[in-house]
């Protein structure tokens, strides 16, 4: 085992690029998650039929794809109908779609678990729809699924490396540059890999205080 | 898509995908239940240790560790694997990781008169879990393992990164070859779903066989719910 500081050094403003790559990926890619997941969740609950098995079978499909593979369908396949986006961007979509089908189902199951005198309290006050949804239903189903939502998140950070395989300078593809530039392979792809225990597990801690917290 | 693309790279990739998956799932279990039971463990050592590996890998992107085993543990240990083992290795530590993660919920989940009861008979620890602990604690782990077994399908697909040849390999080559972008993505990301809808149906019939033995029955549905109920959801911080 051979570690040379100097290689390490070498690495570090690199490094840091990459992770305000990372954390952009992450912080658009779940923005865009919450609300398509969000979506789908309400298109779930539709009155007709026409609207939940389309919805359901196209949430199905993208959940149990891989996101490697959805990510090259975008990154390819776009460009031949004259949709062009930088790979940032396509990246962000991609992460976006995939997750929103989980977030569909951390939302569905804070819905659900809204107590039905609560519909019927804002049938007997002739609430509108849309007010019973954004005044009464929503804001409590949301409240409860906020650490379920932030786990997502967390996994989508863990995921976003992926986007390096089409380019995105994240620390990943900085860390597989530095190594293609330098020979130097075991301090860049070892900082890559503590960069994140560092990240991901006191985010974890956090949403476990918090599920903790909203007496789960 | 020509015959000869089918022939020499789909249908090999797709064999290659089967075989990742079933390795890395066995040698995930392997370390799920290993890991799983000893941090249970009455000694403070062995508890400190597991979850140290638990965190980490479970704190560690999936593919960085793959870069890892790739490029570091050469240099750094002189340790030249297979690209297949050396994916089915970073597959296996880290989905073991997150399966490990279940093992200890089911655990704990089996309610305490039981282990009390099968301390009041005087069996032997291992007696307690062989014999009372596991059976009740496995069919609460099938649901959420089947979810897991879907990621780690779909985690296979990072190997083609790697240059090993399955299904996202051969999608990739098969592009350079035709540049027939959507179809053979399509078709590509067809198979991947229906791969894992037999795996689906099979852990179902699985959790049918485990659960009659409680009798108890199986959740309706094609796809499992995740998090639709506390039992089916992975514990905290499991985030997958």
């Amino acid at each position: 085992m051979s570690w040379d500081w100097e290689a390490a050094r070498a690495f570090w403003p690199e490094l840091l690029h990459g992770l305000g790559v990372t954390l952009e990926a992450t912080a658009l890619g779940a923005l865009l998650a919450f609300a398509v997941g969000l979506v789908w969740a309400l298109a779930y609950r539709s009155p007709t039929r026409w609207v939940r098995w389309p919805v359901t079978a196209v949430v199905e499909f993208i959940r149990n794809t891989p996101l490697l593979v959805q990510l090259f369908f975008f990154f390819y396949v776009l460009p031949t109908w004259d949709i062009k986006f930088s790979a940032l961007t396509t990246g962000v979509i991609t992460l976006g779609l995939h997750y929103s089908t989980y977030t569909a189902e951390v939302y569905r199951a804070g819905i659900d678990g809204v107590p039905v005198g609560q519909w019927e309290a804002a049938t007997a006050l002739s609430l509108s729809r849309a007010r019973t949804w954004t005044a009464v239903i929503l804001p409590q189903a949301i409240r409860r699924v906020v650490p379920a939502l932030g786990n997502y998140v967390i996994a989508m950070l863990k995921d976003t490396p992926i986007l390096a395989i089409i380019g995105v300078l994240d620390m990943l593809q900085n860390a597989r540059l530095e190594g293609a530039r330098t020979f130097q392979y075991v301090e860049p792809f070892t900082m890559v890999g503590i960069a994140f225990i560092v990240i991901a597990y006191p985010a974890s801690l956090l949403m476990r205080a918090l599920e903790r917290r909203l007496g789960h | 898509m020509t015959t000869g693309l089918w022939q020499h790279w789909l249908l090999p990739g797709i064999w290659v995908t089967i075989q990742l998956t079933v390795y890395s799932a066995a040698f995930a279990a392997v370390v799920a239940f290993g890991v799983g039971i000893a941090r249970t463990s009455p000694l403070w050592i062995v508890r400190f240790v597991t979850g140290v590996y638990v965190e980490v890998f479970r704190g560690t992107s999936a593919l960085v560790l793959m870069f890892w085993l790739f490029f570091v543990m050469p240099l750094a240990f002189g340790l030249q694997l297979v690209p297949m083992w050396a994916a089915v290795l970073a597959l296996g530590l880290s989905y073991g990781a997150y399966g490990s993660e279940i093992v200890r919920g089911a655990l704990a989940a089996v309610a305490p008169a039981q282990r009390e009861a099968a301390v009041a008979l005087s069996f032997t620890p291992a007696q307690r879990m062989r014999r009372v602990i596991l059976p009740q604690a496995v069919p609460e782990m099938i649901p959420p393992f089947n979810n897991l077994l879907i990621e780690l399908l779909k985690g296979t697909a990072l190997v083609s990164v790697m240059s090993v040849a399955d299904i996202a390999f051969a999608a990739q080559l098969s592009r350079l070859a035709t540049g027939a972008s959507l179809e053979i993505y399509a078709i590509i990301l067809a198979i991947y779903f229906v791969l894992a809808f037999v795996l689906t149906r099979l852990m179902r019939l699985l959790e049918r066989k485990a659960k009659a033995g409680l009798g108890q029955a199986p959740e309706k549905g094609v796809f499992p719910r995740r998090g639709a109920r506390p039992g089916t959801a992975l514990p905290a911080g499991g985030e997958r």
